[in-house]
């Protein structure tokens, strides 16, 4: 096996092989597959071109493949994701070769991004190969379009497998499997020149908008467009982060946090008018339930580091609580209160659950309290189940739980039926999708606050190490108190427009594990997943954890145990979570750079206001 | 802060018939202790002789079995945050920062208890917080300059040198603005040069008026620093007093090195020994002040404790 050695990726005629430089053995950029590098890069630029132009021919003779693939001259359903996968590859491939003006693709590694974007396309467009084979019985209803894509994409995988990696291999690697890795690293990005403030908001904005859109095309995407789909994303977001452009976007986004806070939630609040379909509406408010509940555990769970094995009890808790004061004919109690009240009264009935459960509970350290949550959520299960007239007082139905919710009414504007706002339909669940916005948008708030404060940093040093804590006077029981506390009191708030929305409200909503989030299961794992103590990281794992599901129905009973296997996997390579806290990244990879802040905050900390004006 | 002067000393610190009995085990008996402003006291004793289950009583972490702790004058609660309100502060034998944090988070956190600000607040982020979170960063800022960490501000913890974790430890500790400051072994694993910018630290904290009590192993870091000395042995209160009386005493050489057994060297095989260290470190380390030898036996605890391992070892 030879190694190629270029000095760098912008000169491709480098072919110092057994050059002066071959023979020193340390610092040699390797690459997977014995290429020369400009032969390699000749078979991106082919191959992704070749994909590229498949996708505007037929992949297949009949209609009856979801989406349509049939015709010539335009692309459709699974096309468009190979389409925008080769066209990323060749865009970050000329990038890589140093076009003018396209340099800032790619501010940390260029090759790299190239690799996992045409490994993407692979993936994506061998899938879609796979599936209309299957689906319709055989690679006799290919047409030559799915080839050209198919082979298109192997050859500029093949290609990019041959360019030389970003980083220099310290020793040579014999392995391929090694090698590979070897080539999917890459350097972290320079410090960015400082644009003016317009122009980073600018780009914030845009990035906001290109999520938005991204994230409804996956909400609308049927399962064989999904699969496609979550591949490309994959790779795509991975390929991203190995360019430098989201660690580059992070350091605008920490810089302009208001900003980005404000676009982040008008990014959001579109998303309901880009809906026309009310199901996806309602995906949409589900996924802001969950995503806002996880957001309440991870006060507890990210912050506090108190493990919380039964936290849907407090959401159940609102929900019971919203429903029983709904004024629903099923209620026990014939009232109906104003949608203010009945909010106040769900996240109070769940800050008094939360208490009496944390207060004899949180004298107790790790195992112990995890045990004791587990066993208070299925308590609540099973009160709510038995108070049901027979086996105790009729309070709550039993099993029928509590139906005929009726629709809420805010300011005479009715929820629960179609609204024309500027020539958009909103649909109840747009409706909900948006008062749940709002709801979602305080708990952002209230994390965010509670975190930079006196009270937040307790948590985390409580977290850290508890008896340091209390020697530093913090009164370690009180203040896990007030993160168990306010964790309840946000999930009560979230109950009690999830009431609403689900028209019923039965014991089996609130389960320790499920195939349906949000239960406590697939709540602490969205934080997990995240990234434990960010605010993005566990709605980015509850917006995920609840499509997957939602969109992969037909894997059924394998649903679990594939979950089960992401999540080791992920623990495997990505334990601080897909979202890190920038604690988490030095705690769980070992790095002997020192963590020194992007912005250089010298002079600020001298005045020592920096962080309290924000 | 403490505004106590020196003129008129005034008890800080009252330990009186402190017990801690673990099971059969009695850790320490019935010791008593006082430490009066403006001074800095010293407790020695070989391993195993309770001073951290000592001072774990002093800081509330323990509840003692018997006795009282006041600090100027009131009971102290045996509750560890309360102990701190009152203005005790203390560090441990093993760093314990929160290691996850920044340096400054780190002194931020140990202004908790000189700030009042609640959940409310931090949610409504009224005038009060913004002023109070403000002043807590000047005034951890300002003690991050005291102890030289103020351009490491924003690094985590955990990825300073050894030296610094321990500078950085007292730093939290002055952060709640303590009358006393309790140092469990501040220069365990320093080099001597790191030890001696230790002292500077410990008198520097003094001059601002705060009474410090220090558990240590390196005798002479003790015997340069401390005003008075308390030896504690098997749990008990052997001998308290200056640095001369506790080197003098023969029960405190016993306790670290044994009593002399049947045919042991003659004292003046060890004098001559002892002549011969003496001019060896003499002839070493010129600049050194000359340890005053009172008896034979005494300077074996002084005169070679240039590692500061000695009392572990033997």
């Amino acid at each position: 096996m030879t190694t190629n050695t270029t000095k760098n990726s912008g000169n491709p005629g480098g072919t110092g092989n057994n050059g002066g430089t071959a023979k020193t053995p340390a610092a040699l950029p390797t690459s997977t597959l014995p290429i020369p590098p400009h032969i390699a890069r000749i078979a991106v630029y082919a191959g992704s071109a070749a994909a590229l132009i498949g996708t505007f021919l037929a992949w297949t003779w009949t209609t009856a493949f979801p989406g349509d693939l049939t015709v010539t001259g335009y692309p459709g359903g699974l096309q468009i994701i190979t389409l925008v996968g080769a066209a990323l590859t060749l865009l970050f491939a000329l990038s890589g070769h140093g076009i003018r003006g396209l340099g800032w693709l790619t501010p940390g590694g260029t090759n790299s991004p190239v690799v996992l974007l045409s490994l993407g396309v692979l993936g994506s467009t061998g899938y879609t190969m796979g599936a209309i084979a299957e689906h319709l019985g055989g690679i006799v209803n290919l047409e030559p379009g799915a080839w050209i894509s198919g082979i298109g994409a192997l050859i500029a995988t093949i290609g990019a497998l041959g360019l030389p990696s970003d980083l220099p291999a310290d020793e040579p690697h014999h392995n391929p499997w090694e090698r590979l890795r070897a080539s999917l690293k890459a350097p972290a990005p320079k410090r960015a020149k400082t644009l003016p403030d317009w122009v980073e908001i600018l780009i914030i904005a845009a990035s906001f908008g290109i999520g938005l859109y991204v994230f409804a095309y996956g909400i609308e995407a049927y399962s064989e467009l999904f699969i496609g789909f979550l591949i490309t994303t994959v790779f795509g977001a991975t390929a991203l982060n190995r360019a430098g452009l989201i660690p580059r976007l992070n350091a605008l986004t920490a810089k302009h946090r208001n900003v980005t806070l404000t676009a982040a939630i008008i990014a959001a609040a579109m998303f309901p008018f880009t809906q026309s379909d009310a199901s996806y509406a309602l995906i949409g408010v589900n996924i802001l339930i969950f995503a806002t509940v996880a957001l309440g555990l991870n006060v507890v769970v990210g912050l506090a580091g108190l493990l919380d094995l039964g936290y849907v009890a407090f959401l159940g808790v609102g929900a019971y609580t919203a429903a029983l004061v709904s004024g629903s004919p099923a209620s026990t109690f014939d009232v109906k209160f104003p949608f203010w009240a009945a909010v106040l009264t769900g996240a109070a009935a769940s800050l008094v659950f939360g208490i009496v459960i944390g207060a004899p509970t949180l004298r107790l350290r790790g195992d112990y309290l995890a045990i004791v949550t587990l066993g208070f959520g299925e308590i609540f299960r099973i009160t709510m189940n038995n108070l049901n007239g027979s086996a105790g007082p009729d309070l709550t139905n039993g099993a029928q739980g509590i139906p005929n919710i009726p629709d809420l009414e805010i300011f005479g504007w009715n929820l629960g039926i179609e609204h024309e706002v500027l020539g958009f339909t909103l649909s109840r669940p747009a409706n909900y999708y948006l008062l749940m916005l709002f709801f979602t948008a305080v708990v952002v708030l209230v994390f965010r606050r509670s975190g930079e404060s006196r009270i937040g940093r307790a948590w985390v040093a409580i977290r850290e190490d508890e008896t340091a804590a209390t020697a530093m006077g913090i009164n370690g029981f009180r203040v896990k108190l007030i993160a168990f506390a306010l964790g309840a009191t946000l999930a009560g708030f979230a109950g009690t427009v999830q009431a609403h929305v689900s028209y019923s409200i039965t014991p089996e909503q609130y389960l320790f594990a499920n195939t349906v989030p949000p239960n406590s299961a697939f709540l602490l794992a969205a934080v997990i997943l995240g990234g434990m103590g960010t605010i993005s990281g566990p709605l980015i794992g509850a917006a995920l954890l609840y499509l997957i599901p939602a969109k992969l129905q037909f894997l059924e009973d394998y649903q679990l145990l594939l979950f089960g296997l992401a999540l080791i996997l992920l623990m495997r390579f990505r334990p601080e979570g897909l979202v890190a806290n920038k604690r988490a990244q030095l705690e769980y990879h070992e790095t002997d750079q020192l963590d020194v802040p992007d912005q250089q905050k010298l002079p600020e900390g001298t005045v020592g206001a920096s962080k309290a004006g924000a | 802060m403490t505004t106590m002067t020196t003129t008129t000393t005034t008890t800080v610190l009252e330990a009186s018939g402190v017990t801690m009995r673990f099971g059969g085990l009695t850790a320490v008996r019935s010791v008593d202790l006082t430490v009066n402003s403006g001074e800095i006291v010293g407790l020695i004793g070989p391993n195993g002789a309770g001073k951290t289950t000592f001072f774990n009583c002093l800081t509330g972490l323990y509840v003692p079995t018997e006795g009282k702790v006041s600090y100027k004058g009131t009971v102290l609660p045996a509750k560890p945050h309360l102990v701190t309100d009152a203005g005790i502060a203390r560090t441990f034998q093993n760093i314990r920062l929160f290691a996850n944090m920044t340096v400054l988070e780190n002194v931020l956190v140990g202004r908790h208890t000189r700030t009042k600000e609640g959940l409310w607040s931090a949610l409504l982020r009224g005038p009060g917080f913004k002023k109070a979170e403000a002043a807590s960063h000047a005034r951890a800022m300002e003690l991050l300059e005291f102890i030289g960490l103020a351009h490491k501000a924003d690094h985590l913890s955990r990825n300073l040198p050894y030296g610094e974790q321990r500078k950085l430890e007292i730093a939290r500790a002055l952060a709640s603005e303590p009358g006393l400051l309790l140092l469990d072994e501040p220069t365990a694993g320093m080099n001597p040069q790191e030890t001696r910018a230790a002292e500077e630290l410990v008198f520097a904290i003094r001059d601002q008026g705060i009474a410090v009590l220090v558990i240590e192993h390196d005798m002479r870091f003790i015997f340069n620093l401390c005003d008075r000395v308390a030896v504690l042995v098997q749990g008990e209160k052997l001998v308290e007093g200056t640095s001369e009386t506790v080197q003098a005493d023969e029960r405190v050489v016993a306790a670290y090195l044994g009593t002399p057994f049947e045919g042991a060297p003659g004292a003046a095989e060890v004098a001559e020994v002892e002549a011969a260290e003496a001019e060896a470190e003499a002839a070493a380390a010129p600049d050194d002040a000359p340890s005053d030898t009172p008896g034979a036996t005494g300077t074996g605890n002084s005169g070679t404790s240039t590692t500061g391992s000695e009392g572990k070892s033997l």
